[in-house]
């Protein structure tokens, strides 16, 4: 399949690139990795006349690691993520994620900013940014500005983001050290989008959880965070009783899609199980 | 539209193009280049038939618009074996456990295999496994490629060694 004509740019610059943008409103689109936009284009499902190809923007790019914020450069793959040993000792999540993604070929080119940006809800990292109340760093149209990942999904392939604006950095406070985390994601097979996925971070002190945070990919039209299904589980021993509490929390607030991945009432089904999972999995990593 | 001008290094050689900015890099390799070894299998970034190497990593070239390899070194399946013809390791490896049937998937999994070897040269048979998820192939049932892709390993760090 052949995708509609466009002309290509590859600016240098993040004010080059956001000059693309808006020279070209309404008819230009971010390029990153294309393992999202490219399928959308063959399919004329997207048509812009102007790819603003963002790889060789250096200010998107790279990793850092403070002692309070973890920095994402929008240009970062998804495999950059996955080898990041740094990243992986403060924040372990984002590797587990990132390695049920697609499959190693697909995450070499796909990036964490096109992941994020995309607005598909069956993407695996939007969620897990929702539960590690990561905020996207905007910049275009005279401004720049950050929106929580909690408040950045409006609908699929909707976002608060503007034509205009790029996604720059990804910024994640780093989750409390002695942490426990887990990504369960459900899928039919290898480079599947899930059927139901659940990621889960939470903190014990003496046999009591003190603080949780639970997300839910492909089982709305947006990722959930699902502060009902945390809530039941702080103050706990995280046994039976404050588990069902929190599977039954997350399962009501979803609302999947009936397709090929199963009738809706199946797919709410195993995001509880994944739920589940992903809390005793979770239990058992927290120092 | 305008055309592109791109620039890039295929397995060594340097080449020169102007292009529809859709064309796709497989495109470009099998039809300007004529470098039809990259196969194109589903045309959606599932089955890893198009793999090619580009600077240093496995990508599915069915799924990526000629201009955004402008720059790269790109290796395929015409550029595995020795310049005199002899078959590099994973290839004569595919060869002696027979490793393919229809060989439709085998140029993406050979080219996939080289460079997982290259990142990681004694792979457990879960990391073969894992290592080359993102080909299909649909003769095979895969036993026989995952033991040639061992047996590959095994007989490259025996030349290392030697060296
Ligand atoms: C076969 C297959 C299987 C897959 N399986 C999974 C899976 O299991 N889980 C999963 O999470 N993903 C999966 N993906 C999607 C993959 O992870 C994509 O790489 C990712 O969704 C998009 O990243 P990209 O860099 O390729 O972005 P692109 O495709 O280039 O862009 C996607 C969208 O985001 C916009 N955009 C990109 N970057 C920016 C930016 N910095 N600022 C503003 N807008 C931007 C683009 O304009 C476009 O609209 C799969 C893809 C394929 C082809
Ligand atoms: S043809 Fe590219 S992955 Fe199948
Ligand atoms: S040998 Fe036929 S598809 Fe793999």
């Amino acid at each position: 399949m052949i995708s509609a004509e466009f002309d290509y740019h590859r600016p240098g610059t993040l004010d080059q690139a956001i000059g693309l943008l808006s020279e070209h409103e309404g008819s230009a689109f971010v390029l990153a990795g294309g393992h999202s936009l490219i399928p959308m284009m063959k399919l004329r499902l997207a048509t812009p006349e102007h790819l603003v190809d963002i790889q060789d923007i250096d200010e998107l790019s790279g990793i850092t690691v403070s002692e309070r914020m973890i920095e994402i450069g929008a240009t970062v793959t998804q495999s950059d993520l996955i080898a990041s040993g740094e990243l992986f000792d403060a924040c372990p999540i984002l590797r587990e994620t990132a390695l049920q993604i697609a499959d190693p070929q697909i995450r070499n080119v796909g990036t964490v900013g096109g992941n994020v940006a995309n607005g598909d809800p069956g993407n695996d990292l939007p969620a897990i940014m929702q539960l590690l109340d990561a905020e996207y760093v905007l910049q275009g149209g005279g401004r720049m500005r950050a929106v929580k990942a909690r408040a950045f999904y409006e609908s699929a392939f909707f976002t608060v983001r503007d034509e205009g604006e790029i996604l720059t950095t990804i910024r994640i406070p780093v989750p409390p050290s002695g942490h426990g985390h887990s990504y369960q994601k459900q899928k039919r097979k290898v480079g599947d989008y899930a059927t139901a996925a659940a990621g889960v971070i939470l903190t014990l002190s003496d046999e009591t959880c003190t603080s949780a945070s639970v997300a839910l990919t492909n089982v709305a039209d947006t990722p959930l965070w699902a502060q009902a299904a945390a809530d039941a589980l702080v103050g706990t021993d995280l046994g039976a009783r404050a588990i069902n509490e929190a599977v039954d929390a997350a399962r009501a607030i979803t609302e999947p899609a009936s397709d090929g991945r199963g009738p809706a009432d199946y797919r709410t089904h195993v995001a509880g199980i994944m739920v589940q999972r992903a809390i005793l999995t979770a239990k058992s990593r927290a120092a | 539209m305008s055309k592109t001008q791109v620039n890039m290094t295929v397995n060594g050689k340097a080449v020169e193009a102007a292009v529809e900015p859709r064309t796709l890099l497989i495109h470009f390799l099998r039809e300007q280049l004529n470098l039809t070894g990259s196969h194109i299998g589903c045309d959606t970034s599932h089955c890893g038939a198009c793999t090619v190497d580009l600077n240093g990593k496995s990508v599915k070239s069915c799924t990526m618009f000629v201009g955004q390899a402008e720059g790269a070194e790109i290796t395929t399946i015409e550029g595995i074996a020795q310049e005199d013809g002899a078959l590099h390791a994973v290839q004569e490896a595919f060869r002696q456990h027979h490793g393919l049937q229809c060989g439709f998937c085998t140029p993406g999994m050979i080219t996939r295999a080289w460079r997982l070897l290259q990142e990681n040269p004694a792979p457990t048979e879960e990391e073969i496994r894992y290592g080359i998820s993102g080909n299909l192939c649909r003769c095979t049932g895969y036993q026989n490629i995952v033991r040639a892709i061992q047996a590959a390993a095994a007989d490259l760090s025996v030349k290392e060694a030697a060296e």
